[in-house]
């Protein structure tokens, strides 16, 4: 169990690329942390620097007390899941779970009975004598959990933990991991280009963008309230409706119509200020008949999400996405008007929101 | 059927026998003639005897020979394996510069090393460097003939190997040699066999260095051996001879299933991505 401190972390490649630039973290004792962002952010690059797979150009990475910033991989102690889970394919489940108490020099009986135990945990007894080609998707990758949890290190890493598995076995897995997570309360880092994944799973979410931290919070401070524009976009599963908008004292113009000031940018924007009127599809309450201070426009499409449906309005040629609860779907081409729910509208001037002062941003 | 379509399948059938003929009959000469009383050139049905065994046994080479044989194939196939392996995993995960082309030049060297072309300067070689008449002068130059090409092959086998086999060994602690011992040399067996076998039936086949640079007929390999059995008339000795091929060849043939048994022939090598 460990605190994770990275300051100023660099790394450049030969080739000059700047996969991580000046990054400073702490990932608190026992916290599920995520890594968040499209490929190519250097959130993959983070995570092995802390490995040790990739040497940091400049900054440290203490784990705990220890300063690990020049360890070998071998003597930081840490626990890694690879994406491709890299279960030796010559070696029988028990070897591989033991495999990192063979480099410990343990001895042959303590080093199986141990893999047995941890095995037994992750619903893998009877597993044991196969090889990695003869298990499922699901069943490798609790093998390399296993793996990783034998030695019992005081961190694990996990590389695009669910990224190899179909669909419905990754919402099971996502499950699984958090609560496995919970029981061990071993401080955890995982990376995801899935910000559903990350949401579902993480304490808290580090959005990452060309080498940059662009948020840190728990899902619910990332999701309400994106601290720039870049992370407004990236999280959600329908994105959320960003409208270049006016400031007309007490009101916004977004999209030819008035909405409210959201309150919370009260006196912080000035009258005729550019600014981008930011509300999800979620906080948007769909209207037949007209509303004041709301979008108004022709439903454009309708798209049935299940128990909700997507509409999209088109609004003087800006097509704003608001959810809809089942059953009171409009019909295309009918006319209707979507309300800002109180206190979820967002404003966002030169890119970051206008009175962000209470979320954490990381240089 | 029609006349026509008989007649091309009468021709069909007549070429493809004779072609297999023209394959089938020296092997059939190699599995027949050992046994037979009156050893011909030509492949018949044996008048069965076992003396022509006697014979070999009686030369004061022969048997000699092949063991020799096997020290060359041995030597060469370990010195090949281990020095290849450690080549192409260099080569496979270290970027250097070229290394591409490196390769490519190697390759194309190979060919005149153990070529004729260089014969005279290997010899001047082996000679000034007193590895004339023994079989580790022999065994290093072959191995460096044949080294090139089983880097190559080799390469291509740990290019396909994904690098996360070895993170992960890393990462749980390993040092680089454990890492190769535990999981690279496992992970490429397949191809470390086909470059020994490959090594072995190169060596075991090869005339030219062992005939240039060993003098001592008791040192001669099999290859070079088998060119001595003549009569005192200076007719060939068909009877040393066929009973000599059919020891020369059986040791390539069980290693060839021996091993495609064991690990099945995966030939990745060559094609390059």
């Amino acid at each position: 169990m460990a605190v994770i401190t990275l300051s100023g972390l660099t790394k450049v490649y030969p080739g000059g690329v700047r996969a991580l630039d000046a990054l400073d973290l702490e990932i608190a004792d026992g916290e599920f942390f995520a890594l968040l962002g499209p490929s190519g952010c250097g959130k993959t690059t983070l995570l092995r620097t802390v490995a040790g797979l990739e040497t940091a150009t400049a900054g440290s990475v203490r784990i705990g007390e220890t300063d690990v910033t020049r360890l070998p991989p071998g003597r930081r102690d840490v626990g890694m899941v690879f994406q491709d889970y890299a279960l030796f394919p010559h070696m029988s489940v028990t070897d591989n779970i033991a495999y990192p108490l063979r480099i410990k020099k343990a001895a042959k009986n303590e080093r199986h009975a141990a893999a047995a135990d941890v095995a037994a945990e992750l619903g893998l007894d009877g597993l044991l004598a196969r090889r990695p080609s003869e298990l499922s998707g699901g069943q490798q990758q609790r093998v390399a959990l296993a793996r990783a949890m034998v030695a019992r290190p005081q961190v694990f890493l996990l590389d695009e933990p669910l990224s190899n598995l179909d669909a419905r076995l990754r919402l099971e897995a996502r499950t699984f991991l958090k609560k496995l997570q919970r029981e061990l309360g071993v401080t955890t880092v995982f990376v995801t280009h899935d910000q559903a994944e990350a949401l579902a799973m993480a304490d808290r979410i580090a959005v990452m963008e060309a080498g940059r931290i662009r948020q840190i919070g728990t899902p619910a401070e990332v999701f309400r309230r994106p601290a720039n524009l870049f992370v407004a976009a990236f999280i959600g599963s329908t994105p959320m409706n960003l409208v270049d908008a006016r400031v007309r004292g007490e009101q916004v113009e977004a999209a030819g119509v008035l909405l409210p000031l959201p309150e919370e940018a009260r006196g912080l924007v000035t009258d005729g200020q550019a600014v981008v009127y930011g509300v999800r599809p979620d906080y948007l309450d769909y209207s037949p008949s007209p509303v004041d201070g709301s979008f108004s426009g022709r439903v454009a499409v309708v798209e049935n999400l299940g128990s909700s449906s997507l509409v999209t309005l088109d609004v003087e040629g800006v097509l704003i996405h608001a959810l809809v609860g089942e059953g009171s779907e409009p019909e295309p081409d009918e006319h209707g008007w979507a309300v800002p729910r109180a206190g979820r509208a967002l404003l966002y001037s030169d890119g970051d929101l206008v009175n962000g002062n209470d979320v954490t941003v990381a240089a | 059927m029609s006349v026509r379509e008989v007649l091309r399948r009468i021709g069909l059938a007549t070429f493809v026998s004779l072609v297999l003929g023209f394959f089938s009959l020296p092997l059939l000469w190699l599995a027949f003639t050992p046994f037979d009383s009156d050893p011909r050139i030509s492949a018949s049905l044996p008048d069965f005897t076992l003396h022509n065994f006697q014979v070999l046994m009686d030369n004061p080479y022969a048997l000699a020979s092949l063991r020799n044989s096997i020290i060359l194939a041995a030597g060469a196939a370990a010195l090949v394996v281990t020095c290849a392996a450690l080549a192409a995993y260099a080569l496979s995960r270290v970027r250097i510069p070229g290394r591409d082309v490196l390769l490519y030049v190697l390759l194309l060297l190979s060919s005149i090393i153990t070529g004729t072309a260089a014969m005279v300067p290997i010899f001047l070689l082996a000679f000034n460097l007193n590895l004339i008449d023994s079989h580790l002068g022999v065994i290093l130059v072959l191995t460096g003939g044949l080294l090139p090409a089983a880097i190559f092959v080799l390469k291509d086998f740990t290019d396909a190997t994904p690098t996360s086999y070895e993170e992960a060994a890393r990462v749980f602690g390993a040092t680089p040699l454990q890492t190769l011992r535990h999981v690279v040399v496992p992970v490429i067996r397949p191809g470390l066999a086909t470059v020994m076998v490959w090594t072995v039936a190169q060596v075991w086949g090869d005339f030219l260095m062992p005939f240039l640079l060993l003098r001592d007929p008791d040192k001669a390999p099999a290859s070079v051996i088998m060119y001595t059995f003549y009569t005192e008339g200076g007719q060939p000795d068909l009877a040393l001879i066929s009973t000599f091929s059919l020891l020369y060849s059986l040791p390539v043939v069980g290693m060839y299933l021996f091993v495609s048994r064991r690990y099945g022939f995966r030939f990745h090598g060559g094609i390059k991505r």
